[in-house]
């Protein structure tokens, strides 16, 4: 059974700014979906339109076996989110925002009450159910965010970056609530995130986008194993005479220049440290730094979209989304 | 309409009030403003004269009503501008319930706060001298809400079309500001000449004004149930439009 199912979903913003090209994805019940792909790639849009805040310009999408378009209410009943950037109302306690929610989804008092409670339980923030929450820390907030999107029961929870900005402790622990209710209440899981641990820590399966398209679907294990090799990361004085001793080798896969060093690709890489060293040393080239990688995540994105997510970065995915924000108007 | 969205609407409701009364400054800003305007204006002026017994605070009383209505309804419209920034907007906007529903709970939890407000400055009013026809609050509360249900759904409009609130102070100054002074809050209309005579004729606040005054202290310039039909038309078509901005707009 697929929760979610998507086919050519598109959304082009001022008929001119394409945000999401053409997705196609299915996700199945029970299921951790990772989304991963650098800031402007999209992914906020998917979720915007899988949880029916705007319109696909193409394609489509069912959630819960509906179409977002058509029964956007059986879509939002059916599915809790957890926005990027906090939706909370400050000026009322946690507890307030929680019941604002249950209302608005039509709990009855009776349910209100229990759920509230079970909820804050989860989350363990029970003792400051009364507090008002503009004074809660940023890790207490997503904490209750996340307890609000599970007051209604749904089967689909869409997660985009829920562990932005979070300190490291917090993040595990909210990485830890995640996949707690993904295996305690079987709740199918929609995450987006350009964190890599994130994403690998999380998914049972993972989607990688890049500027609106899908680039590859796969479970995390599979998709390093399509990039395979092991990376010898040298830093040395002369790269290019490096680079060219190394490629005549029949175990060196490949060898790239990449932020000022070399990544040599190879197979088994703890034993090709030495021999590397010793070619160097043969044509008269100082290593300064030599370091070996086992190929994850990242490499399997630069693999994919020719790029690394981190140098795509954030200066180049803001501009994006504030020049498409404004023009939204 | 079923439960779910009555539930709905009085929860928008509620927030609406608790968040003013835990904003001690709002409440203590929206009621010394008009204060200083009855004070001020009605002292100062406090000269005038007018046929029968009428003093100028009597005149002036039902027009700061209007104003402190307005202003009020206004912001709590507008108020929608905060809830994006902070990102509440899209915890309403994703619920099931329909736009309908959404403009009505932030349109009657506004206007129930503008109608509090409004009975204050009365109560203020009465305190500095006016001299009110008790019998006509009941029917005046009346006005006071479609007023209020007017001055809301503008708000809701006008920010779904702004991103801040540099915006709004210009709205503020370039269609509040004169609705308010072309209203018939401040001076008669009877005596000003006729081409301003015809654009505070186009005002819909000088009805408001009109039936408030007529009610309040018994002296109508215009017929009252014009007034009425007029302040009742204006409420409903922008309360319409505000339900059919809300429905279509993707403002997150």
């Amino acid at each position: 059974m697929a929760a979610i199912i998507a086919k050519g979903l598109t959304k082009i913003y001022d008929n001119t700014i394409v945000a999401v090209d053409h997705v196609d994805l299915e996700v199945k019940e029970g299921e951790i979906f990772g989304f991963l792909g650098p800031n402007g790639a999209g992914k906020t849009t998917i979720i915007r339109m899988l949880s029916t805040l705007i319109k696909p310009t193409e394609g489509y999408a069912h959630v819960c076996d509906h179409d977002v378009v058509r029964e956007p209410d059986e879509v939002r009943r059916c599915i809790g989110i957890v926005f990027q950037d906090p939706a909370l109302d400050d000026q009322l306690t946690g507890k307030e925002n929680l019941d604002f929610h249950a209302r608005i989804y039509g709990l009855s008092r009776n349910e209100r009450e229990k759920r509230i409670m079970e909820v804050l339980k989860l989350v363990r923030l029970e003792d400051k159910a009364d507090e008002l929450v503009k004074n809660y820390s940023g890790g207490m907030r997503r904490r209750l965010e996340i307890a609000r999107g599970l007051m209604h029961y749904p089967k689909a929870l869409f997660l985009d970056e829920p562990t932005l900005g979070l300190d490291v402790q917090t993040r595990r622990a909210i990485w830890d609530y995640i996949l707690n209710l993904n295996k305690s209440k079987g709740i199918t899981i929609f995450l987006t995130t350009h964190y890599m641990e994130e994403a690998e820590y999380l998914s049972d399966r993972i989607a990688i986008i890049d500027q609106g398209r899908i680039v590859v679907t796969d479970t995390p294990a599979h998709l390093r194993s399509l990039v395979g090799t092991d990376v010898i990361t040298v830093g040395c004085n002369d790269h290019q005479r490096l680079k060219t001793e190394l490629e005549k080798k029949d175990w060196v896969e490949k060898v790239s220049p990449h932020n000022g060093s070399l990544e040599v690709y190879v197979k088994g890489g703890e034993g090709k440290i030495a021999a590397v060293v010793k070619i160097a040393e043969d044509i008269d080239v100082n290593i300064e730094s030599i370091n070996l990688r086992r190929p994850n995540l990242e490499d399997v994105y630069l693999h994919y979209t020719g790029r690394s997510i981190r140098e795509e970065g954030n200066a180049d995915g803001r501009m994006k989304m504030m020049a498409r924000r404004r023009m939204r108007r | 309409m079923s439960s779910a969205n009555f539930q709905a609407i009085y929860v928008l409701w509620l927030r609406q009030i608790k968040r003013f009364f835990r904003a001690r400054s709002r409440l203590v800003a929206n009621l010394v403003q008009p204060f200083f305007f009855l004070m001020f204006f009605g002292f100062g002026f406090g000269f005038i004269r007018f046929e029968g017994s009428l003093n100028y605070i009597d005149f002036l009383a039902p027009g700061i009503i209007t104003m402190s209505v307005v202003f009020s309804s206004m912001f709590a419209g507008v108020s929608v501008i905060w809830d994006r920034q902070f990102g509440f907007l899209k915890e309403v906007l994703v619920a099931p319930v329909s736009r309908l529903t959404i403009v009505i709970g932030q349109t009657l939890g506004g206007s129930t706060l503008a109608i509090v407000q409004g009975l204050t400055v009365l109560g203020i009013s009465m305190l500095l001298g006016a001299k009110i026809n008790l019998w006509g609050i009941i029917p005046a509360l009346i006005f006071m809400a479609l007023i209020a249900f007017f001055a809301v759904s503008m708000g809701l409009i006008i920010a779904s079309r702004l991103e801040d609130f540099q915006g709004f102070q210009l709205i503020m100054n370039l269609l509040i500001f004169p609705l308010i002074f072309l209203s018939s809050a401040f001076f008669p209309i009877e005596t000003v000449p006729d081409v301003m005579k015809i654009v505070m004729l186009c005002d819909p606040l000088t009805y408001a004004v009109d039936g408030l005054r007529g009610l309040l202290i018994g002296s109508f310039a215009l017929p009252m149930y014009l007034d009425f039909i007029v302040v009742v038309t204006f409420s409903a078509a922008l309360m319409l439009i505000g339900a059919f901005v809300y429905s279509r707009c993707e403002c997150v």
